[in-house]
Order: C-alpha cells, then structure tokens, then sequence
C-alpha cells in the first residue's frame, strides 16, 4: 500500500485567528480515516484545506498537505481547482445545497465532468446513470431531470456522494455527511461509502462528530479539541484504550453504536 | 397565457380604483379649477363666465355623476378634452409618449450595458482595488441629484466639447442622448451597487462551494450558475425603473426640454388640467400592472422553484 | 499518547513550509467615529450658519452681478451679486433640517404603522399594507407634485408631500421585523407571563427592531434630501428668496452655460451633504447589521 495523502505539522488561520494547531496525520490508498471531535474544533477546516476551500480569508499558515509529491497548499488556484472533482472529491453535509438549486442535476454533472475531460452530454448521463444503478437507485433517468429540491435529504446526500465519484477520485473528503440525516438514512450513507472504497479502493477522510460512524467504518481516527490533535491511531485501539482524556470524556459523553 | 389573461383582468378593479380616487383628490383639492384657468390667463371674468365654463366642463354636477360620465366616456374612447388647450387628451397624450419611450429605452441600455458589467467585476474582484475604485465611483453618483449630474454633463459635453446639443432640437438620438446618458448615471450608481449585493451573497452560497470542489472553474460556476441567479433579483429592479421611467422623469425633462409624459404631468397639475392627469393616472395604473405581470412571468421562467410550485426553503 | 508507530514519522527533518496570513484590517470604528463626527459636524454647522457667511446671503450688490470665483468670493456671486458661498452656507439650513425632520417624521410614523398591522393584522394590516403597495408603485414625485400644487409651494410642503410617499418603506420594514418577532419565544413567554400589550410593544418589540428601522433611516437621509432638492428645483419647495440648495440651482438655471459656478455651488453643497450622510448611514449599517452589503 501506498500512501495517498499526508498532512505534515499543519497549522491553519483565519485571518488573525488560528483554528488549526500543528496538525499531522498520513492514510494510505484504500484507508478511511475518521476525524473527530465537537463542533467548532476545527475538523472540516481541516479538510477544505486540501482543496482550497477555506474562502477568502483562510490559510494553511504553517505546514504541507502532500499529494502525489505535490503540496496542495502552494499550488496555483488553477492548479488545485484542476485536481478537485477529478482526483480529490468532497461530499458535503448537505449535499443537496452544493448544487445550484435553479438548475437541473444532469446539467451541472455535466458541466462538472466537462472541467475534466472532454466529454459529450450523453456520455456522462450514461455515466452517471450507470453509476446511480450501481448504487441501488431507482429511476436514475428521473433523478437526473430533477433539480435538486426536488429529491430527498437522503436522495441529495446519496446522489451527492455518487456525483463525487463519477470521475472516480483517488481521495474522497466527506464532511458531516450523514449529521443532516435520521437514523435509516445515516445507515444507508454509511453503506453506500463503504461500497465505495470497496468497489473503486478510494480513499476516504471522514468528518464526523458521531463516533459510531466512525466505529463502523475507519480505519484510523484522529481526534481533534480546539483545533489541535489529541490522540491519533488505529480506531480500534483508540476506542478500546484512549490515552488522552479528551477522548475518553468525548466516547462516554456518546451512546455506544454497534456495528 | 391563461394566468397572464387573469392578470390582465385585475387591471379593470385597479383602474376603476385608482381614477375614482384621483377624481376624489383633485376634487378635494379644494382650488375651483375654473377660476383657476382663467386667473392663469390673467383676466378678470365676470361670475357668469365662470358659471357657463363651469357647465360646459359638467363641473356643475355632483360628484358622482361626473365620474360616471367621464368612465362611460372613457369607454367610448372619450377621454374629454384638455381644460387649457382644448385639444383632446388621447391624442395629447399619446403624441408625449414616443419622447419617454425613446428616453426610456435609451437609459435602460445604458444602464444595463454599465451597472451589470462593472457590478459583477466589482464583486469578483471583492475587496480588491478594481472593486474600492468601483465601489468609491457608484457613492459619487449615489450622491449627485440627477439634475446636478445633467447639469455638469450639460457644461462638460455641450459647452466645453462642444459634442451634443444643449436643449434638445426634438424627438431625436442625438438630443436625447444626454438626458439618457444623465438617468443611466445616477441609475447605475445604484444598479453597480445592487448587482455587487446581489452577486456577492450568492458567490457565498454553499452550491458555489460545491461547484469549487467538483473542479468547476470560477468562470463557469459565475457565468451558468451564480447569474442565473443574480439574474432574479437584477430583472426585478430594472422592471421597477423600467415602470418608473415610463411615468415620465419631471426633472431630467425640464432641464433637457425634452417633451415627454413626465413634462406634460407636472404641467397638468400645475394647471388643474383634470382630464390630462387622470390619463396620466391610468398610463401609470396599467404600467404597473404589465411590469408586475412581466416580472412574474420571467420569474416564471427563471426560477423552476416557483414554476413547479415549491416554495423556498 | 501510545500510538506511537504512527505519529512519530512526521519529523522530517524539514522544516515546515510557512505562510502568510491574509489579514483585513477592521476600519469600522475607526469609520464610525469619522463619519460620525463629520455628519454632526454638517448638522451644527447648519445650525450655525447665518453666523458662519462672510457675507449677507440676501443683500443684493448689483456692481458685483456675477462675479467669477476669486478670493473675496470663492464661489463667486450670482447676477444680483450676493455672494454664492454665504448663499450655499445659509441654505445649508433650510436643506439639512427639513431633510432631517423629514426622515424623522417618516421613520416615527412609518414605524408606528407598521407595528400596528403587525400587532393587530387582519383586515387592518390588509388594509394598510394595499395602500403602501400604492404608493410604493406609484412615481413617487408625480405624486409628491400633486400633493405640492395642492398645497401649494413651501417648504413645509414639500415636506408634507415627501412624507406622504415615503412613510411606506418604514412601515413595511417596521411590520416584518414586529412580525419576526411576534413569533419568537421571548415575546411567547413575555406575554404568558402577564406583560401588558403596551409593555410589551414599548418593552421588548421596540428595541428589538430598532436597528433595522434606525439603519434605513440612515441610509435614507441622502436620497430624501436630494428628493426635497428635486422638488425645489421644480419650483415646488421652496421659494425665492429663501435659500435653499435645490431652488437655488432652479433659480440660476439659465446662468448654466455663461457662469457655471453659479448654478453648480448650491449642487456640489448637496453632492458633498449626501455623501457625508449616506458614508455615515453605511457605516451605521455595517455597525449595527453586520455581514449584509459586505
């Protein structure tokens, strides 16, 4: 295996304020990755970082995001932009607002797939229509004449993960994405993330405040408190023997969810 | 078109409303419109005079009757006669409107071919230079009265260049150029201003977010999803001034001495020409209703959240 | 912390890359207090005027008729040769504090409106709101003219027929914030308690909404001053020899193109009044509503 992204001493401010305190950590091809910790800690921060989301006033101020011997921080917005949707892809909370609202699902995965390569209408609705079958989707011709508001929180949150992978990403960053959803929904999130890294071995970085998502599905997990790194390691041996207090206050502050 | 129809049908309550309640000012207004036009001609009148014109005019009657007749003979295409010229106000009033209309359309292309553009640039380049610039340009126009920005356009492009006629020599391009040129600055002042607005909250939606990280390039995520937008809220202003226009500007066409419907209104109630004013009056009731009817439509055909019948959220 | 094996990789040797933050400097105080000082400077200067001019504004000197700007009149003088800047300085008057007591009128009485359809709805807010619907589609000054003539000119007048047409924006801002907060729990629980309605309006839905009342009255000085100019400048506000900016560009108007000075001073004492205001009102905005307009 080898490795697919790394986070070296990373530091991030907005503005004067800093919200990210030397943070590191490594997965490798195929790893998921959990990152925990209560809101405001600093976790999607530290996701966007690596694709260059952190708006106008956010910056990586110390330290390197590698990527196939790339640091992200230091690429041209052209060039980061470039690698975004093709090789990296996010998922958002509420996936169903990450598209515009006034226009059709079918015409933004096009335009979207269009960035990347060329393409011809037909070809990605086929692509995409392929890839909702896989899924379990019924009716994909349907979902993809709809707008957005036209479909389910849960039908957004699964088209928006399936969306992501079109181009078939090397690394998939998902912030919060099941927090919007009840709990059969979260279920099938869950599931379908998982038939990702199986069926395409993606990399998945994981944001999530539910530590039983995490239980269920990373490999490694990494717990953040006011932005800085609390504990990092193997999830099963963080669940079963935190070393840092935090963590322990943080696991008997949730219900215990099996798997 | 059926809906467009219903609409159209609303116009008849919002006519009748409105006439009956300018009819009911003007009577209000307490000054005899009589002795009005005659003190305006500057002669002395005996009271029989005063009394035939009176009945002439049917001012003898009660309040009631003479509304009634008036709107029978609007009907009939009857809209009376002018109390100072005498002439009929139909044809009065129809002969102002190619002046506002060429006034209208002119300012509006203007102001749209200036406010859109740099309002856009202003918001991509948010916090920039081009945007402060931007930005330090629209507050001078925001706080300049129409009229003085025709008066320095009149002392910078006629008198000192030499380029375009002072007071306008009729209905033409050329004359009409600076009183457009006049409205479309203090209108973009305001539009660049708007469209920035406008632009910038939804450069910060989440779905912009989400077209970044599918790789979408920042030109396509502004130009196919971010205008399409903005272009909701931008069509509602211009409908708005595009109405206002409509009604005529007073200032812009006295200092130009361009004829327009706006002149003829400030004349008329200057001189208690009733006839001349409720037509005014109807020309604006019905702009209002087929501005608001456009913007609907358009909105119609913009926004599929309000064609299929889902409200925000 | 025990997981050792993987965090201790990460000391490279190299030392980590470093950049610069992107910091915006916060100038809103700094703005407030200048903006601040210069409208309350304009107000008190207004007040002042007639002390300020260097010259009396209404005595005519017909060997001095229009001057051009030289030292002893830096605006020149006007064809009956009183002196343009004391004439600018004595209008500051007239124009800010009708101005003034104009948006004050409109916000008490737009906001008194508003909270009324708010408060009681039904039939009466229904009622209320079609009206300001009316006027707010109707052209505000053909309509501010017909109340003029009516009247008659005058500056109070004119300040009657401006209010006539813009207390509407204040009633419509006024009801959908009471609204807003007619709903919150606060007020739910305000009432369960036993709160009377006028406490409960005077108490708890008036300082709550404020804020938004006070910033569009702000941001409304500039436009009801040039509007009230307007209407000067068609001859329906005030009147000769009153000074007053917009009647005074009126008034000059055929001056324009032998002695521009003339007919322009009164309008760059306008451009730079609204100007101060209307930075002042934004700034007011940004202060007390953060986040809109940035």
């Amino acid at each position: 295996m080898s490795e697919a992204i790394r986070y070296e001493h990373v530091d991030i401010c907005y503005g004067e304020k800093q919200v990210i305190t030397d943070c590191s950590f490594s997965v490798q091809e195929g790893e998921i990755l959990g990152i925990v910790g209560e809101s405001g800690s600093g976790k999607s921060t530290l996701i966007k970082a690596a694709m260059g989301l952190l708006g106008n006033t956010g910056v990586v101020t110390r330290g390197d995001i590698w990527y196939k011997g790339k640091d992200l921080p230091d690429l041209t917005p052209r060039e980061l932009r470039r690698l975004c949707g093709s090789e990296l892809a996010m998922i958002f909370q509420m996936a169903g607002s990450s598209f515009c609202p006034i226009r059709t699902v079918s015409d933004q995965l096009f335009e979207f797939v269009k960035e990347h390569k060329k393409t011809t209408r037909s070809e990605v609705e086929e692509a995409a229509a392929d890839l909702f079958e896989k899924f379990g989707f019924q009716d994909p011709k349907r979902i993809l004449k709809s707008y957005p508001f036209e479909l389910s929180g849960g039908m957004q949150q699964r088209v928006g993960i399936a969306a992501a992978m079109l181009l078939k990403p090397r690394i998939l960053l998902a912030d919060e994405p099941t927090s919007a959803l009840d709990v059969t929904t979260q279920k099938q999130v869950v599931e379908e993330m998982l038939m990702v890294r199986e069926t395409f071995g993606t990399t998945i970085l994981l944001v999530t405040h539910n530590i039983g998502v995490v239980r269920a599905m990373s490999d490694k997990m990494l717990v953040l408190q006011n932005g800085a790194s609390m504990e990092y390691g193997m999830t099963k041996e963080v669940l079963a023997e935190p070393q840092s207090s935090y963590t322990r206050k943080l696991l008997s502050a949730v219900p215990v969810l099996r798997r | 078109m059926n809906y467009a129809l219903k609409r159209i049908l609303q116009l008849i309550p919002i006519l009748i409303g409105i006439t009956f309640l300018s009819f009911a000012m003007m009577r209000l207004a307490g000054s005899d419109v009589v002795q009005e036009l005659y003190s305006n001609r500057g002669t002395e009148v005996a009271q029989e005079v005063i009394d035939a014109k009176r009945a002439e005019l049917g001012l003898d009657q009660p309040f009631l009757t003479q509304y009634v007749n008036w709107f029978v003979n609007m009907l009939h295409g009857d809209m009376g006669n002018s109390y100072v010229s005498g002439s009929p106000v139909f044809t009065t009033f129809i002969n102002k409107l190619p002046a506002t209309l060429i006034l209208t359309v002119m300012s509006i292309i203007l102001t749209v071919v200036i406010s859109i553009p740099l309002g856009i640039l202003s918001a991509v380049r948010h916090d920039r230079f081009t945007d402060l610039l931007l930005r330090f340009c629209s507050f001078i126009g925001n706080a300049m009265p129409n009229f003085f920005v025709g008066m320095l356009l009149m002392q910078l492009l006629s008198i000192k260049l030499n380029l375009l006629p002072v007071i306008a020599t009729g209905v033409n391009f050329r004359s009409a150029l600076m009183p457009a040129l006049t409205l479309a600055i203090s209108m973009s002042a305001k539009y660049m201003r708007q469209v920035r607005a406008t632009v910038l909250e939804e450069l910060n939606k989440p779905y912009v977010q989400g077209a970044k990280a599918r790789g979408v390039t920042d030109r396509v995520i502004l130009w196919k999803n971010v205008m399409k937008s903005s272009l909701l809220t931008i069509v509602t202003l211009l409908a708005l001034s595009i109405g206002s226009l409509l009604g005529g500007t007073a200032i812009i066409e006295s200092i130009f001495m361009w004829d327009g419907v706006g002149k003829l209104a400030v004349d008329s109630i200057e001189m208690r020409d009733y006839p001349i004013i409720l037509a005014y009056v109807m020309w604006m009731a019905i702009i209002y209703v087929i501005v608001n009817l456009i913007t609907d439509l358009l909105y119609h055909q913009l926004d599929p959240r309000i064609r299929l019948g889902v409200t925000k959220g | 912390m025990n997981h050792t094996a993987l965090s201790s990789d990460f000391n490279t040797g190299k030392a980590p890359t470093v950049r610069a933050k992107k910091i915006h400097k916060n100038t809103l105080k700094t703005r407030l207090i200048v903006f601040g000082v210069l409208a309350a400077a304009l107000v008190i200067l207004a007040f002042f005027s007639e002390y300020l001019c260097p010259y009396d504004p209404y005595v005519q000197d017909l060997s001095m008729a229009k001057a051009a700007p030289s030292l002893a009149h830096p605006f020149g003088t006007d064809r009956y040769g009183r002196d343009m800047l004391s004439r600018v300085i004595v209008g500051s008057r007239t124009s800010i504090y009708s101005t003034l007591l104009l948006v004050g009128f409109i916000t008490v009485f737009g906001s008194f409106i508003g909270i009324i359809c708010a408060w009681t709805g039904r039939w009466l807010d229904a009622l209320l709101m079609r009206i300001s619907d009316l006027f707010l589609a109707f052209p505000g000054l053909v309509f501010a003219l017909a109340v003029a003539a009516v009247l008659g000119g005058g500056v109070q007048n004119a300040i009657i027929a401006l209010a006539a047409i813009s207390w509407p924006k204040y009633a419509r801002v006024a009801r959908s914030q009471t609204l807003a907060q007619k709903e919150s729990v606060y007020l739910r629980a305000a009432r369960l308690s036993g709160c009377s309605t006028a406490k409960l309006i005077l108490k708890h839905i008036l300082p709550n909404i404020f804020g938004p009342i006070l910033v569009t009255a702000m941001l409304d000085i500039g436009t009801m001053m040039m509007e009230l100019a307007g209407l000067s400048f068609l001859g329906l506000g005030a009147s000769p020899p009153v000074a007053e900016w917009g009647s005074m560009m009126s008034d000059t108007r055929n001056l324009l193109t032998t002695h521009p000075w003339v007919t322009l001073a009164p309008g760059f004492a306008i451009f730079v009044s609204v100007m101060i205001f209307n930075l002042f009102g934004d700034t007011v905005r940004d202060w007390l509503d953060p986040g809109n307009g940035r």
